[in-house]
């Protein structure tokens, strides 16, 4: 009797199933953790944001527009103000390592901008809370040097302070990214401009800033992303009102166990940031286009 | 190195870079200013939070500590310290930490990097996600279903907790690592006989050690740092370092505050001068892919 031999083509369905099988079988601790931990809560506060009683309305964000309509105004200044300032300084600092010729200064930059990269915030919160203070180390600097008489010094733990402090952190992480995608950049167009007489500036405004905006914007949002998150920047500098979302919604669970406008709240920081995304990915996709008709 | 100028003549390319620069000497003066007021800002705040490590006494008006000393540092190193407490929990919360994130990243990693997988992009995605949404919101709410669960206020719950949010890291930097392991090694091993197994483990593994190693560092920084997530889940009786520092400097002490930070700025400060180093450029350029 002839041996039957497997049909070769069905074996190969076979193991390419069981190779699909073991695959997710791979996947599925990693993925069960962010399932378990990361979207059931997001969605249980999304549906905790909109739940009253046995119901669904828009309560608690009423009551959390009227008890934080302030601060969420100022939440919005805060952040836009310190992305504005991470945005120019890291832009700056990424052009002048990129198109400096003085390898000296550049080396020095390089070592100096990544100092506070790794720095926790809650470490850089405490620094700024001694330093920014009225009799902290950067009012008795500027006494000294006479910039300032002992009269004009003021305390900086209020929203400067934490502005300060976000820039102070978050820039290094912007310039890192800018820098990087500066550096990974087609030299010859630079060489092309300067070849044409383009000033220094001129070349990075119009030559690299616009090569590179597509990494400056998630820089940006990531750091967003990240002030909109902090919660001792603003317990630790930002005292008395008004003050950051993430300390409302701190103080909403300890003191009153409000997980409704607790979680209103969070709806709102998350509507921000998804505003901000979907801008950025319309600006990003129309500069595609146009990019693509020339 | 000669570049060719738009006229065809060749000129050296310092010159080029120079000519870049706006008015020579003025230029880098500027620049040096520049480097000067930003070191004086970089550094004043981790000055002023020296000062006060080593001040014991230290008021209002004068500028500098009145006596400086070692006396807290013996409060904070002292055996029966909260301090040493915190620190040991701090370390044992990152460890285990990486061991978990470790045990679920490396297989999916490997998935991730070697196989065909339908929806990978969304895959990749979602392991970013806990990094790019502002997360207070999802803790309360982790706390909350860990109150159910009995793992409030446990090592277990703040490492379940550290764990997902370190995942980006161990993931992405698997993933890279793994891209970047020669096939036809693997393949070789297999011809040979080898188990998919033992070649798994003696040559795939070896060559992506040191990516594995970069992301563990990651994920150990991160849960070493972490405060939010504790303050919420693991309080008041998980009490981690950040949540030492807070305690303190909230309560006004701020030598012991201080030296705690320090204590968290060390291997901060390390990481950020070796990272480069410990990240092969090959390795940097495949995260995210």
């Amino acid at each position: 009797m002839p041996v039957r031999h497997p049909d070769p083509q069905l074996l190969e369905v076979i193991t390419m199933k069981q190779s699909r099988i073991f695959t997710l079988m791979m996947l599925c601790p990693a993925l069960l953790m962010v399932v378990g931990l990361f979207v059931i809560p997001l969605l249980s506060s999304v549906e905790s944001a909109f739940a009253v009683g046995d119901r669904y309305g828009l309560d608690h964000f009423q009551k959390a527009a009227e008890l934080y309509g302030r601060d969420i105004l100022f939440t919005m200044g805060i952040v836009g103000l310190s992305a504005l300032i991470i945005a120019l300084l890291s832009i700056t600092i990424s052009g002048i390592l990129t198109l400096s010729g003085n390898r000296r200064l550049v080396s020095l930059l390089s070592a100096l901008y990544r100092w506070p990269l790794f720095i926790p915030f809650i470490v850089a919160a405490q620094c700024m809370r001694t330093f920014l203070a009225k009799n902290g180390l950067m009012n008795n600097a500027l006494m000294s040097a006479d910039l300032i008489t002992p009269l004009q010094a003021v305390s900086f733990l209020d929203w400067s302070g934490i502005v300060f402090t976000f820039v102070w952190k978050q820039t290094a992480f912007a310039t890192l990214m800018i820098a990087g995608a500066m550096a990974a950049m087609d030299k010859s167009h630079i060489q092309a401009a300067s070849n044409l007489g383009a000033g220094r500036v001129r070349i990075l405004f119009q030559i690299i800033l616009p090569q590179v905006t597509g990494t400056v914007g998630v820089a940006l949002i990531l750091s967003i992303v990240t002030m909109l998150s902090v919660l001792s920047v603003p317990l630790m500098i930002g005292t008395g009102t008004p003050t950051m979302l993430t300390a409302d919604m701190a103080f909403r669970i300890s003191s009153y166990g409000d997980y409704g406008v607790a979680n209103a709240l969070g709806v709102i920081s998350w509507l921000m940031v998804a505003g901000l995304a979907w801008y950025y990915l319309k600006q990003s996709m129309r500069n595609n286009t146009a990019g693509a008709h020339h | 190195m000669l570049v060719s100028t738009m006229d065809g003549r060749q000129m050296p390319a310092r010159n080029l870079l120079a000519r870049l620069l706006p008015g020579g000497i003025a230029g880098v003066i500027l620049q040096g200013l520049l480097i000067l007021v930003l070191a004086l800002l970089i550094f004043g705040p981790l000055l002023n939070l020296i000062l006060w490590a080593v001040a014991e006494v230290w008021y209002f008006p004068y500028k500098l500590p009145v006596t400086y000393g070692t006396k807290y540092w013996a409060q904070v190193f002292g055996p029966q310290s909260d301090a040493m407490a915190s620190l040991s929990t701090s370390i044992i919360i990152a460890l285990t930490t990486v061991v978990v994130c470790l045990l679920v990243s490396v297989p999916a990693g490997y998935a991730l990097a070697r196989r065909s997988l339908p929806a990978r992009a969304f895959v990749m995605l979602l392991f970013l996600m806990p990094q790019a949404f502002p997360n207070l919101a999802v803790y309360i709410n982790v706390a909350r279903l860990f109150y159910d669960l009995g793992l409030n206020g446990t090592i277990a719950g703040v490492v379940l907790v550290h764990a997902v949010h370190g995942l980006v890291f161990s993931v992405w930097i698997t993933v890279a690592a793994f891209s970047g392991v020669n096939e036809d090694l693997e393949k070789a091993a297999r011809n040979l006989g080898a188990s998919p197994l033992r070649t798994f483990f003696t040559i795939t593994l070896p060559q992506a050690l040191p990516g594995i190693l970069a992301g563990c560092i990651f994920v150990f920084l991160e849960s070493l740092d972490e405060f939010t997530g504790t303050f919420f889940v693991g309080a008041p009786d998980v009490i981690t370092l950040p949540m030492l520092l807070y305690n303190a400097s909230m309560e006004g002490n701020y030598q012991i505050a201080s030296i705690t930070a320090l204590i968290l700025l060390v291997p901060s400060v390390l990481f950020m001068l070796v990272v480069e180093k410990f990240m092969r450029p090959d390795t940097l350029a495949r995260i995210g892919k």
